[in-house]
Order: structure tokens, then sequence, then C-alpha cells
């Protein structure tokens, strides 16, 4: 962004690598780490407007994407990211494939890092998984989702888009709202976003708060209107359809009624507003068409472009710790 | 529709639980609105278009708030429709109603809910607030629409009979309907250890040979229930607390600052189980009727205020699903004509005053659902009963105004006439007519 911050060309020669061997958790990272990220990512966001969008950082590297629950959007993310920096790139998805017929995770990595990937980018739907992996192989591993745990490069892009439409993370006020008790996205982005110097809110029913948030350093509200009072981002959350079974929500009609993003709701917000989302949108659900779809307010298609952008620094970040190791 | 004229309530014993007072006074009403009270003293010098009635020192208290009336409409309207138990109501000093919602269909949505206030304002009797369905068709499971029943009119949540078994439910219940500021009911009963049971667990119910239950069902229900309510904050009331022990249970979360509140329902105040008597299937109750050392108990704490309100427990149920073998036969009393004297009984035999059992039908209800009324002070809405206190009554069943007539006050000697019944400033009732 500015012309101090690093450039993808001062990345070979800069001074303090990435410190860790792993990407695991927004919360194990401080101001500076998360800040050289966002200055790397502003970068690859330019760079990928490029007509050519090839580079060598990862030359030679052998990046493995295994991915235990179904996802798109994320997947390809990453295999893009590791493709734009040069890296072979390996789709593994043990669920459809034989390998882990009644093999247990911890095989799977033994197995895998026979091969010798550099990077393992792993989503679980266990808590912790991630970080089991990650002491089991020689290869650096990348948290892209582990159970209700993290999803800690979903919270860099989302940190990305917001400095990119305010300048600044200090200061802002974050809503996130609706299901954060399953939600590995709020988990991370709570840690990033307190990190950065921004005010958080979790805001929805008390059946989709986790019990002790109040302990997180955010404020808690059960109300729209009293939690997006002011906030200068709403952040919303996938309400998963079958909460309606578990009696966490009664009805997907109540739900939208009470906590889900119109207009209305969104006029409580500062001028100004950005709306967030981290994918797939339940429209009509959590939130309303007219607000996804306004490109005035939205910031939900910026989010998709910002996440290859965002897993190419972390990917680049940890190439180099590689080559300097 | 012509404005009633101004009318001025002289002589009359007031009774108002908010200030506690209980004495001599008058009131005026205009426009269904309480517009003036004297107390001690009578109005003088009135003007010509007020319409004057002279108590002769009949009890002028709140019309009477009664949290648990069921009625069979929709789905049983041969049991009870809305007009038979508003018209059983307003005979018998109660004001306002809170519909059960286990209809057929229940009242589980907001449609359902509307329903409900449309009739009751077509019927044009007494106040009638629907209680909505906590889970959706009672069945303890998934969560009703809560919210939305809220917007339309819903007072409170309860799934009636029906208890929510599953803990995790009913803790999401709880933590979800404390968003809402919603009241939640919940009767409290171990289905397992109640099973079929008629009566309570004892050497009667034994010798009797009726399948019975321990009392012990209730509180070990109400300890997880109030458990659950101090762990979510929510608003919890015990429907129907029913024996010693759960009063011991219910104290101790009281002290705790527990958000609970508990009622009890005038036939466990009046009868013990031995009215069940000769396989007497009208004193057939559910929860059944307990030892006379629960119903001792239940009603000290009345009068020291554990207990916060009284309820009918209104439950219509015609001849054919009465008249069975004990075992067989559906429980239930009808209660909202009987209420009142009833209640009576225990200001007569001097057991607790006046103004705290009017108090626990009148304030302490609409303190709960949150409504204006339960008071006799300016500005409140004119729901009024005028009753002599001290007229005898001897209750048949056959002359009361409900469909269903199984009461099992049936031949008791009250004392405690209504006279007149006020809903918003008119008159719904008249002993006269």
């Amino acid at each position: 962004m500015t012309a101090s911050a690093p450039g993808i060309d001062d990345l070979r020669s800069r001074t303090f690598p990435f410190p860790f061997r792993h990407f695991l958790s927004a919360g194990d990272l401080n101001i500076v780490q998360v800040t050289e990220l966002l200055d790397l990512a502003d970068h690859f966001v330019d760079f990928n407007h490029r007509a050519s969008k090839k580079l060598d950082l990862l030359k030679g590297r052998t990046v493995m994407n295994l991915f235990f629950e179904p996802s798109t959007r994320t997947q390809s993310s990453f295999e893009i990211a590791a493709k734009r920096l040069g890296a072979d790139t390996v789709n593994m998805s043990p669920r459809s494939s034989s390998m882990t017929k009644g093999e247990t995770l911890i095989d799977t990595a033994v197995t895998l890092n026979a091969m010798q990937p550099d990077i393992l980018i792993v989503r679980h739907g266990s808590s912790g998984a991630a970080a089991l992996l990650a002491q089991k192989v020689g290869c650096s591993v990348v948290n892209a989702g582990d159970g209700q745990h993290e999803h800690p490069t979903q919270a860099l892009l989302d940190a990305l888009a917001m400095r990119r439409a305010f300048g600044t993370l200090a200061g802002l006020t974050v809503a996130i709202c609706g299901d954060v008790a399953h939600s590995r996205v709020a988990r991370s982005n709570v840690a990033m976003l307190s990190v950065l110097g921004a005010e958080v809110r979790l805001v929805g029913p008390p059946t989709l708060i986790p019990a002790g948030a109040e302990h997180w350093g955010v404020e808690i509200h059960h109300d729209m209107k009293t939690g997006l009072k002011g906030v200068d981002v709403v952040m919303m959350l996938r309400l998963q359809l079958e909460r309606m079974q578990g009696a966490l929500v009664p009805s997907t009609r109540e739900y939208f009624r009470f906590y889900g993003l119109d207009r209305e709701r969104l006029s409580y917000a500062a001028s100004g507003a950005k709306v967030m989302h981290p994918g797939p949108m339940n429209r009509g659900v959590e939130i309303d068409s007219d607000v996804a779809d306004d490109p005035a307010v939205s910031l939900i298609q910026n989010q998709v472009e910002m996440g290859v952008a965002a897993r190419m620094a972390v990917l680049a970040s940890l190439a180099h710790r590689l080559d300097n190791a | 529709m012509a404005r009633p004229q101004p009318t001025a309530f002289q002589n009359a014993r007031l009774v108002d639980p908010e200030s506690r007072y209980d004495g001599p006074g008058s009131l005026i009403v205009s426009e269904g609105v309480i517009a003036d009270v004297a107390k001690g003293r009578e109005f003088k010098n009135l003007s010509g278009d007020v319409r004057v009635i002279d108590c002769e020192g009949a009890m002028l208290a709140p019309g009477l708030i009664d949290l648990r009336v069921k009625t069979g409409e929709p789905g049983a309207e041969p049991k009870e429709t809305l007009k038979s138990a508003a018209q059983a109501a307003a005979a018998g000093g109660v004001t306002s109603m809170v519909v059960q919602p286990d209809t057929d269909p229940a009242i589980d949505d907001p449609a359902m809910v509307d329903f409900i206030l449309r009739r009751a304002r077509d019927i044009e009797l007494v106040n009638v607030y629907p209680a909505g369905a906590a889970t959706k068709g009672l069945k303890g499971q998934q969560l009703a629409e809560i919210g939305l029943m809220r917007d339309a009119g819903c007072v409170f949540i309860t799934d009636v009979d029906h208890s929510i078994v599953d803990s995790r439910v009913f803790r999401r219940i709880l933590a979800y309907a404390k968003a809402f500021d919603m009241l939640v009911a919940h009767r409290p009963a171990d289905p397992w250890l109640t099973g079929d049971a008629g009566a309570t667990e004892g050497d009667f119910a034994a010798r009797l040979g009726i399948p019975a239950a321990p009392t012990a069902a209730e509180t070990i229900m109400l300890e997880r229930d109030l458990a659950l309510a101090e762990l979510t904050g929510a608003r919890l009331l015990v429907d129907q607390i029913t024996c010693a022990a759960s009063l011991e249970a219910l104290r101790r979360a009281k002290d705790r600052g527990v958000k609970v509140h508990a009622s009890v329902s005038i036939n466990h105040l009046s009868f013990n189980e031995l009215d069940i008597g000769d396989y007497r299937t009208f004193a057939k109750l559910d929860p059944p009727l307990r030892s006379e050392a629960d119903r001792q108990a239940l009603i000290d704490a009345l009068a020291d205020g554990l207990i916060d309100v009284v309820v009918s427990a209104h439950a219509p149920a015609p001849a054919e699903d009465k008249r069975l073998p004990y075992a067989e036969a559906a429980p239930g009393s009808v209660g909202l004509e009987t209420l009142l004297p009833a209640l009576l009984a225990f200001h007569h035999d001097e057991r607790v005053p006046l103004v705290d059992l009017i108090r626990a039908v009148t304030l302490a209800p609409a303190q709960l659902l949150n409504l204006q009324a339960g008071r006799i002070a300016p500005g409140a809405p004119a729901d009024l009963v005028l009753c002599d206190l001290g007229a005898p009554v001897i209750v048949d069943a056959d002359k009361l105004r409900s469909k269903s007539k199984n009461s099992a006050f049936d031949g008791r000697r009250l004392q405690g006439q209504v006279l007149m019944t006020l809903v918003d400033g008119r008159a719904v009732y008249r002993t006269t007519d």
C-alpha cells in the first residue's frame, strides 16, 4: 500500500522472516506479524490483476490440500494461491479416497508426510486436528478450518478487506452476528480483530453465543438493534440449517425476522458501514439479497478476491521461512 | 358505540394489593379506566351524569387474572369454547384469562396466537391472553417461534402438561426466551416416575389400588428446572407447585436470587388425597391431590409469599370422560367460577390476609405478564370484581356456565358471591342477570 511496505521482490531479502513453521491460529500472531502479512497480501492483490500471474517464490515446492470436509471456495482459493506462487499442488479428499478406510488421522498424516510435501493445507471437522497433524509431520501445516476452533486465513482475508475499505482497523467496531457458537470464522476474527485494535461485538440469540464468550474481551448483544448500533462493519455468519433440529433456533423465518440483516437493521450501524459474510450465504435466512448484492455496502465479493491474496501471503511467508531454515 | 357514563362505586370495601390497602372506600370508573380512588371515604357532590352504585360494604377488588385456563377451542369445542369459558370467567370475577396452548392444533405459531386473540375480540367478554407452546406441537424437541409469537401477543410459553424431558432442549428454551424477555412456564414432573399415576403414592392410594406416583417426581424435575433457570438467567414460572419438598427447593432458589415464580392451583390448596374418597373422579387431578401436610405447607407458602400466584387450573372434561372407572377417567376440574369463593375460605379461616389472597390472583400475575391491571389506582384498567364476601354459596356443578361440569367443588359450601364483574368498565356479569 505504502512505499515503505515490503514488496514482493523484497520478500527474499526480508530481515525478519515469518517466525512460525505452521499457520494454525490467528491467536498466535502479534500485531507486527499480522501487519506484515496484510502488507504483503496488499501487493498480491495488485499482482493478481496483472495479465501474467505467475511468481516463483514457491518454485519446486509441493503444496498439498488435505480437505477432510468438502469445500469449494477455500480449497480452490488455496490451490490458486499456491499455483500463482509457482508451487506444484495436489488435492487430497480423504473422504472420497480409499486411503482413510479405517485409517486414523495420524496414519494419514504420516503416509502423506512420506511423500515429502512442503506445505500441508488441512481442513478437518474436529477442533485441534490441524495442530495434531502439525506435531506429526515434517512440513509446514496451514489450518484451513478445524472444527469449531479456527479458520485463521479467513480472519486474515477479512482483515485485509476491512483495511482496504477503512484504511486501518484500529478503532473500528465490528459486529459479528449469528451462529457464533459453531463458527471457527468468528473465533479467528475475534482473535485477529482484537490484536489489530478493533472493538468486537458478538450478536445473536443466546443459544448461538457460546457460554463464557463474555470473557473474550467482546461485547455481547442478543438484540440486533443494540448490537449494530454505530458499528462500522457488520459481519454476518452462515446459519447451518440443521440448527433448527437442535432447539437452537425455531425457524428460518423467525431467525430472519430477529437476526437477519436487511436494510432497516443495517441503518442502525454507522453511516458508511460495510457488510461482510464468509460465504456461502443463506439468502433470506441471515442476509437479505438487497444488502448482500449492493456494492456500495457489501464487501462480500471483495472477501473472495482478498482470499487468494491473503493465502498467497501466508504461503509465501511460510516458504520464505523454509528457504531460510 | 355509546360511551358508558362514568360510574361511582360508593361505600365499598376496597382491596388493593399494590398499596396493600384493605378498608372502606369508593372509586370512579370512566372511559374504561379507574378515574379516581377515594380511600376511607365517599365521593361527595358528584355531577349529575355520574351513575352511582352503592356497594353496601361489598368487596371491590381488581378482577382476577387466571394464568391457567384450558378451553377446547380450537379442536374440542364440545368440552368448552372460548365463549363458554369467558362466560364462566365473568361469573367468577375473572377478568383476564390465559388460555393454554394444548389445543388442536396447538398454539405454537403466530397465526394461532392471532386466531385466539381474534376470537376473543369477537366474544368481547373478558380479556383473553394466549400462552404459546414452548416447543413445536408440544413435543419437547424443536423450539416454537417464540419471538414471532411474542410479537403476535403471546404472554408466556409453556408445554402445559407435557414435561420437557430433554434438559438440553429446556436449557435452550430458557436461554432463547431470555433474549425476548419471555416468561417460561413449566410444570415439573418426571414422566417416567409419574407414568399413568392418578394419585399420590401412599397408604390411601395403595388401599384403593390406584396407580400412584411419589411427590419426588415433581421435586426432581423442579430441581433441574431451577438449576437451568439459574444457569441461563431466564424467568421461570413453576406451573403448579404441589408439595412441601418442592417448596423447600423453591425457597432455596429464591434465596439464591434465581428469577423464579411459582403458582399453585386452588384445587391443591382446597383438597387433599382423601377427597378422592370412594373413587370420586371429579377429584382426579393432574398433578394428583397430595397429603394434608402438603396442603397445609402450600397454604403457609401462599401466606408468606413464597408462592406468587394462585390459578384455577380450569380443565374442562365432559361427563363421558369423567364417568369412568377412576383409572380411566380424565383428570382435571373446571374452576373459573369457584376460584374466588374457594380462595376466600383462607380469609374466612383467618389463615391468609385478604389483601394477600387477592394479590395472588391479581397483581402478582399481572406483574408476571407486565400488565397494567391488578391494581386499584387511577389510570389502571377498570377490570374489577364486586363480591359479597360473606354470602354463602353451595356449589352446584350443573349450574356452572362451563360446557363441562366436572367441578371438584361440587356440593362444597363456600362463602363469597360475585355481584358484578367489570372489564374495561363494562359490566360483563351481574348477579341479577
